[in-house]
């Protein structure tokens, strides 16, 4: 907030100290930044659904997935409880940190890492064993795009945690919100993940 | 409009609204066919899409908290843009002011050129805009012999008060507006919300540039 004060008729600049300046709906730039690097990214997904729905809908064949193929759901659900359950393990991390708590953030982003690992770990598990490829029909090319894509933003999400981890136990990050950007930061990119394998998961393998 | 994804704390309830929204798609599929699956998550979508676009409107169901000031001056917040230096609001001041010791803050909001502006948060230029107007109205204010001063505030004005009471113990509002067939912040009810969310007098002060402009 920009101050000014004009007493009777004289104008001059006056310094006001704390409180400090509200932003309210401005957001800082960081934040910004990743939310933007969200919008494009929804967009990339957006044209990967488009050929799955066009493969689904107007190609149009006779069963989905097509015989003989068929996609392990059970597994597939019991990875996305693992993926959800990181979103709060990294929101329980900058809650802690946000007190104080640098023992909570610690193992919030410990348990968060650990977790995408066992997502990806069970992930490329679960290719080894599908019994099919991506060079197996248009059905065959379309899962493991869209997987495949979904998998790289996890990779790149834990290179993130990573660094925010390393971070951590080096007694960096602190409770005030400018002091804790780069756990937000990466915070903000996992949520959008797990949101974005919700959205895989539903439509490629229950729907 | 409020943008609904600020923080983490704010993506993280998405994905525990978008979470639950699935978990239904998913129980309802498995218990029935995909085609209603299919149609219960698109009716969620639309449901959703619906309360975010209510909900970006700026309904906002909170109340402001105020604080009084303990020093017996009569605190006027004054909240104004381009109408900043109108005679009409010049004047409520002034009628306001006379017979007390008055402490006066003029809260400029600084206007975003379009929503996309407001949401990249490219409001430089609205700023210093606001500030120019600003410091004219504390010019004129100070030309009535009273005390007054200023802030930009945020773009939204309803935000911008609420912003100002958390540091200026006001005992009234004034909200000063273009007529109401070219007010904007009418049309997005600022001065409706004002009364419903903060528990002070307030008056709304309409300024016709124009007519003021031709009378001189």
């Amino acid at each position: 907030m920009e101050s000014a004060t004009v007493a009777l008729g004289h104008a001059h600049e006056e310094h006001h100290g704390p409180p400090e300046a509200h932003e309210s709906s401005r957001i800082d730039r960081q934040t910004l930044g990743i939310l933007l690097f969200i919008v494009s990214e929804v967009m990339l997904f957006g044209a990967f659904f488009a050929a799955y729905f066009f493969l689904r809908v107007v190609v149009d064949p006779p069963a989905w997935p097509p015989e003989p193929y068929e996609l392990p759901k059970a597994v597939a659900g019991i990875n996305t409880a693992i993926l959800i359950s990181s979103s709060f393990t990294i929101h329980y991390a900058l809650e802690s940190i946000r007190r104080g708590n640098r023992t909570g953030l610690k193992l919030g982003l410990v348990l968060t890492w650990l977790l995408g690992m066992t997502f990806l770990f069970i992930q490329i598990n679960e290719y080894v064993h599908l019994g099919f490829s991506a060079r197996d029909l248009g059905f065959g090319s379309i899962f493991y795009s869209l997987t495949g894509l979904h998998g790289a933003h996890v990779f790149v999400g834990l290179c993130l945690l990573s660094f925010a981890t390393i971070r951590a136990f080096r007694g960096h990050f602190g409770p005030k919100a400018k002091d804790h950007l780069g756990v937000e930061v990466p915070g903000i990119y996992w949520h959008f993940v797990d949101v974005m394998w919700i959205v895989v998961y539903t439509t490629v393998y229950i729907l | 409009m409020h943008n609904p994804l600020r923080s983490e704390a704010d993506a993280f309830k998405w994905v525990v609204v978008i979470g639950g929204g699935a978990v239904s798609v998913i129980v309802l599929t498995l218990l029935t066919r995909p085609v209603v699956g299919l149609l219960w998550a698109a009716l969620l979508i639309g449901f959703g899409a619906g309360f975010a676009y209510r909900n970006a409107r700026g309904s906002l169901p909170r109340s402001v908290a105020l604080t009084r000031g303990e020093d017996g001056k009569h605190r006027i917040l004054v909240v104004a843009n381009e109408t900043v230096e109108g005679e009409a609001l010049l004047e409520e001041i002034r009628g306001r002011s006379r017979g007390r010791d008055c402490e006066i803050l003029v809260i400029t909001p600084a206007l975003a050129g379009s929503r996309a502006s407001h949401w990249a948060s490219d409001v430089d230029e609205a700023i210093e805009l606001a500030r120019q107007r600003m410091e004219l109205s504390l010019i004129a204010i100070g030309r009535l012999g009273l005390r007054a001063r200023g802030e930009i505030g945020d773009s939204d004005p309803n935000v911008a008060i609420e912003d100002a009471l958390r540091v200026f113990p006001a005992d009234e509002i004034v909200i000063s507006t273009h007529p109401p067939d070219r007010s904007r912040w009418l049309e997005r009810g600022v001065v409706d919300r004002a009364r419903e969310q903060i528990d002070l007098p307030i008056t709304h002060v309409v300024v016709d540039l124009a007519a003021e402009h031709s009378v001189r």
